[in-house]
């Protein structure tokens, strides 16, 4: 009845489970030390002071530099782990640049997850081993959490709004899923399990999964089916902003702020349009709220992630290990960096406003089915905003 | 009294005392005495308790298989929940202050009684009232939102009493309120001539640093659940994203008042260990100050760490780094405090009574609870153990293994003075070892399920953590044995109890100077103090005085 | 009592003034542990309310537009006349602490009996108030719809988005207010009980401790109110911003 076989340890599955691991042991010695020697002490003391070996006792008041001792000694230790414990939250939080994305939607009872090539399953996740894997995360309805102990990887999932968390396999294997934060009746029934391939199993599978189209292509459809295209054209004196070579980017707002454009800031702009309006443009998005549904919006997210120039999925340039396939500077200066030749030497920055109407920045080669490719040819007439500012980057 | 009657044998219980002054319902029910009030507290407080202890044995139950068989997976979750809010909200907050707090403060500062009799009086019926909202609720169905009541799950998906609940915690917060703002008035202006604030007992310190949190800290509280009532009863959608609320927007407001809540939980524990080691070891506290200060430091920092229960919840990394900064910085104060009650025993006298038993055990099983707060705390593991049976196993250690046994000690450290009998010895340290095995054989598991990955308020769970929930299960069976003697003995002991004297255990202090039971109005004369608290120099049992 | 740690002064009873507690062994400390008391109830009810204003800071900074745009639509006459109304109602209560002091009975009475006309006031406009909003949609639920009443006037209709979220600064508004006005009803009510209890005579000018405790708890009421007023219909009206 009982199982054969208990462990006491969880299994380490991830390249951060054995950094998280050391901090949990040097805390452990520091708990096991501490305890240890006040037990002992209380130990020692009880069966030396007691009241038959020791009938009087010595009134002490106190001691200020043993007060100071015990207090700088285990503030000292404090921060230590405090400081352990912030850099291995940093690294917890910033996936590597060259992770790959998989989208989660929470729901009550159970968990959907969609592969960018629009594999989808439901409480089960395939990843490969030795990539990063980074996870977008959001709820459909209350709070749930998204926790793989082997990857010591935990994030609560949200309505409303992405939360992100990040894990690279190390050994294939499969794991424990579990919601980790209370959502109802079926709570501890929304579990799943979390399957870890070599990579040429886990590019089989993805083979053999059975996905329609990739989540771009269906975000597409979701996208012409929505009405987008009609103000995001793409082409001068368009209503919406060019959507290409958007994500990734720092854009600019109405009102001179400066923000990532992140999946979070592509549904924000779906859904709340007018937060954040983009330099030069006017606030007159309608907003998409109760008309997409939570796996739409992550195949739109896809699909505008999908329109880059030269075909390559730009990374978020959130850190910077690596050298970003676009000048930023450039870019935030206006300067169309599709040119031959731009991307080189960055241009010196100026405080004014960005100078510039050069070239328009030709969209790349149309995706397939491409009902709202903009029609512009490369090299055409300078792209000027409607109240006359500069050419923006969006 | 002579030390030499003390002594005898023949001792006889007082005539005039609070107990049986005035007979009758109405003399109970209308008292201004804050001693009956802290006797009609104990038995509340202890009905809750019982009550919560009856949701944890049935919970411990059900997880004695890895499958949900035993209870239905709703009636599980209502189960846990009402643990979690009987225990809290029922037990827990007011327990120190209402019980021992109540009945010993105005003594312990020579004061005839507290600054506002009748508020104390009205504290405990709001309290009352409170509970009953609490049994309606779970009488008529129960409610199964987790104590903690996220939203949007509370006010927007379940269909189950949250509201008589969210009232009932509305209506109890008023009664804490009212006992800390009373217990501030009473230390701040009632003190007898003499007493200065450093020759204050530390149970007065630490009672006053967790009125301090009762009253900052509550508001918050009702104030959340207000809102939670409004946004489920009239949808005005604060926490609603799809009408552009926020649901975390409920943590943070809620853990505003909960994480200072634990805090005024502890600190009266604190305050009672700081009166029973002295008296046991014989010689006065080392570094009456550092306690004093460090209660005080608890109280100011426990307000500025909320978020570190919110460290996945979506919140920014700067702002998770800073709570969880200063979450390393609340834990030094009670460090502090358990080194100086360490060295007060050295070269002490230990006499080894029942309320030192519990109050060396204190200090052992705190120190690990507080110790495992420093995984919490460290972000980098707590994002693999929030939320798991690490938790359950942490709060556990430092609500039961703390605080619940600062309140035996108590218990039975003042129970003599409250009622002036002694119960009897033997029993009371069997049942103190029975708790001590059976607590830590429930909850020291749960560190290990938790680390491996157990969710906590899970009703089935994979077979692989079976064993250890059998022995957490197992020794609750255990402490439940072990709490639940001293409801027997100690009932014994109101009529066959040794009569006990003013002063059993020669203890310092005002409350030892007067009657066992003390009269209604505390002391036959104002006392005025020229000594400090602790001075046990001049209690020694021995002729010499060893200087 | 023969113990080292006490000796004694005076004995524990005495009572010469009927008013005087038992607790107490000076009307001074009654009277001063009494006003303690209160200053500390009126702090837990600043923690009380602050829990509002906090949650009303952080939504006003991420839906400015809305929160702008909300704030101008509540009328600010009522607001203002309602402003005007508590601060001369917190002056009859000064002027009936300061007619105690002086022993004035009748004149005591009358102050009081002013505050409760000049609250009544308040809590009339407010209602007013609340109606405006009923007959505008502007109270969240199901029949919220912030453009109703901008189309009606002719104003531009606020984005679809922006409207859902004025939804959380009405929610906010009416908590906020919803809670002042309750604690001003609260005020009232004991109001009417003061008021019965001076004409009886009960406030001499030894002992009119309560009506000077009351007097603190209409003046911090009076406080939060002054606080809503700019944050709620003051801030961003303003044509500049």
């Amino acid at each position: 009845m009982l199982p054969q076989y208990f462990p006491l340890f969880p299994e380490s599955a991830s390249t951060m489970s054995t950094r998280v691991d050391a901090l949990y042991f040097f805390i452990l010695g520091i708990t096991i030390f501490f305890t240890m020697l006040v037990g002992l002490l209380i130990l020692v003391f009880a069966t030396k002071y007691r009241k038959e070996k020791h009938p009087v006792p010595v009134q002490i008041h106190g001691s200020i530099p043993l007060e100071i001792f015990w207090t700088l000694v285990p503030l000292g230790i404090a921060m230590v782990i405090f400081a352990w414990g912030a850099v291995l939250f940093f690294q917890e939080m910033h996936p590597p640049k060259s992770a790959m994305d998989i989208y989660g939607v929470g729901k009550q009872w159970m968990w959907k997850f969609q592969h960018p090539g629009g594999q989808r399953e439901i409480n089960n996740l395939h990843v490969p081993v030795g990539k990063a894997v980074r996870m977008t995360l959001i709820s459909q309805d209350v709070l749930h959490s998204f926790y793989v102990p082997a990857f010591r990887a935990q994030m609560d999932v949200i309505p409303g709004r992405y939360t992100t968390v990040w894990f690279e396999a190390t050994k294939p294997g499969t794991y424990h899923l579990f919601c980790n934060q209370y959502c109802g009746t079926k709570h501890s029934g929304m579990v799943g399990e979390v399957t870890a391939m070599s990579p040429d199993d886990y590019q089989e599978w993805l083979r053999g999964a059975g996905a329609f189209g990739s989540l771009a292509t269906e975000g597409q459809k979701v996208f012409a089916s929505m009405g987008c295209p009609t103000c995001h054209t793409g082409a001068d004196n368009a209503r919406g902003p060019n959507l290409y070579n958007l994500y990734g980017r720092m854009v600019r707002t109405e009102d001179n702020r400066t923000v990532l454009a992140d999946e979070g800031y592509i549904r924000e702009s779906i859904l709340n349009p007018s937060s954040k309006i983009v330099y030069g443009f006017q606030n007159i998005m309608p907003t998409f709220q109760g008309q997409l549904n939570e796996d739409e919006m992550i195949q739109i997210i896809e699909y505008i992630k999908s329109l880059t120039y030269n075909g390559q999925l730009l990374q978020l340039q959130t850190n910077t290990q690596q050298e970003p396939p676009v000048n930023l500077n450039k870019i935030q200066q206006g300067v169309d960096v599709t040119k031959p030749g731009t991307n080189q030497n960055p241009a010196p920055r100026t405080s004014a406003v960005p100078v510039t109407e050069e070239a328009a920045p030709a969209p790349p080669s149309t995706p397939p089915a491409k009902q709202n490719a903009p029609k512009q040819p490369r090299g055409a007439a300078p792209q000027a905003r409607p109240n006359g500012s500069q050419v923006e980057q969006r | 009294m002579s030390t030499a009657t003390q002594n005898s044998l023949a001792l006889e219980m007082p005539s005039d005392t609070y107990l049986n002054s005035s007979y009758g319902v109405k003399s109970w029910f209308l008292t201004g005495d804050h001693k009956r009030i802290a006797v009609m507290y104990i038995v509340s407080i202890s009905l809750m308790f019982l009550l919560g202890g009856i949701f944890a044995t049935l919970v411990r139950l059900e997880l004695l298989t890895p499958q949900g068989d035993l209870f239905q997976s709703d009636t599980y979750n209502k189960l846990f929940t009402m643990h979690g809010v009987v225990m809290v909200f029922g037990f827990l907050v007011p327990s120190i202050p209402v019980t021992l707090g109540n009945f010993l403060i105005p003594i312990m500062v020579g004061a005839r009684d507290l600054a506002f009799p009748k508020i104390n009086l009205a504290s405990w019926y709001i309290y009352i009232i409170g509970m009953a909202f609490m049994l309606a609720a779970i009488i008529s169905g129960g409610v199964d939102t987790g104590w903690t009541f996220y939203t949007p799950l509370s006010t927007q998906y379940l269909t189950t009493h949250v509201m008589f609940t969210a009232i009932g915690i509305l209506i109890a917060g008023f009664s804490s309120i009212f006992t800390g703002l009373n217990f501030i008035v009473t230390v701040h202006r009632m003190r007898a001539p003499g007493m200065t604030w450093f020759r204050l007992p530390l149970f007065v310190w630490a009672n006053y640093a967790a009125s301090i949190i009762m009253v900052l800290g509550t508001p918050v509280l009702a104030i959340t659940l207000i809102l939670v009532a409004l946004e489920r009863g009239l949808g005005i959608g604060i926490f609603n994203p799809a009408m552009g609320g926020d649901p975390v927007l409920f943590q943070h407001l809620f853990w505003f008042y909960s994480h200072p809540a634990v805090y005024i939980m502890i600190l009266p524990g604190f305050g009672v260990i700081s009166e029973i080691i002295p008296c046991f070891a014989r010689k006065r506290i080392f570094g009456y100050s550092a306690i004093a200060f460090s209660s005080i430091a608890i109280a100011v920092f426990g307000f500025l760490v909320w978020a570190h229960h919110m460290f996945i919840a979506g919140i920014s990394t700067y702002s998770a780094l800073i709570f969880s900064f200063v979450t390393f910085l609340v834990a030094i104060p009670s460090a502090i405090k358990v080194f100086n009650w360490t060295a007060t025993l050295y070269k002490g006298s230990i006499h080894f009574d029942t309320p030192m038993l519990y109050a060396l055990a204190f200090i052992g099983l705190f120190t690990i609870g507080g110790l495992t707060g420093l995984f919490l705390g460290a972000i980098g593991v707590d994002v693999h153990v929030t939320a798991t049976y690490f938790v359950v196993a942490h709060f556990h250690y430092v609500m039961v293994g703390g605080m619940l046994v600062a309140y035996l000690a108590g218990m039975h450290f003042w129970w003599p003075k409250m009622t002036g009998r002694m119960y009897p010895e033997a029993p009371a340290k069997l049942s103190a070892l029975i708790v001590f095995i059976g607590f830590n054989l429930t909850f020291f598991p749960q560190f290990i399920l938790g680390y491996m990955g157990m969710p906590r308020r899970y009703h089935s769970y994979p077979p692989e953590f079976q064993v250890l929930n059998v022995l957490s299960s197992a020794g609750a069976s255990v402490l439940a044995v072990g709490l639940l003697m001293p409801m027997f003995y100690m009932l014994w002991s109101l009529k066959y109890g040794e009569v006990a004297g003013n002063n059993p255990y020669r203890a310092t202090g005002l409350e030892w100077q007067t009657t066992s039971p003390p009269p209604t109005h505390n002391f036959h004369e104002t006392p005025i103090v020229t000594q400090e608290a602790y001075d046990y120099e001049s209690q020694t049992e021995e002729v010499e005085v060893v200087g | 009592m023969s113990d080292s740690q006490t000796t004694t002064l005076q004995p524990a009873h005495q009572h010469h003034d009927p008013s005087l507690l038992v607790q107490f062994d000076s009307a001074d400390q009654q009277k001063d542990a009494s006003q303690f008391g209160m200053w500390v109830f009126l702090i837990t009810e600043i923690m009380f309310f602050g829990g509002l204003f906090g949650a009303y800071l952080i939504y006003r900074n991420l839906y400015n537009p809305a929160f702008v745009a909300a704030s101008t639509s509540i009328d600010i006459r009522l607001g203002a006349v309602n402003t005007v109304v508590l601060i001369c109602s917190s002056l009859t209560m000064a002027m009936g602490v300061h007619s105690a002091a002086l022993g004035a009975r009748k004149l005591l009475v009358f102050w009081l009996v002013a505050t409760l006309v000049l609250g009544g006031v308040f809590l009339g406009i407010k209602a007013v108030e609340y109606h405006e909003k009923y007959v505008e949609h502007h109270i969240p639920g199901a029949n919220f719809d912030f453009n109703y009443e901008r189309v009606k006037n002719g104003e531009q209709p606020v984005p679809a988005d922006v409207a859902t979220q004025t939804s959380i600064f009405f929610a906010l508004y009416f908590a906020m207010t919803g809670m002042h006005a309750m604690h001003m009803i609260i005020g009232a009510g004991i109001l009417i009980f003061l008021i019965w209890r001076a004409y009886k005579g009960a406030y001499p000018p030894h002992h009119y401790t309560m009506v000077e405790n009351f007097g603190l708890y209409w003046h911090f009421v009076d406080i939060i109110w002054i606080f809503l007023f700019p944050l709620l219909y003051l801030v961003s009206r303003s044509p500049v911003h």
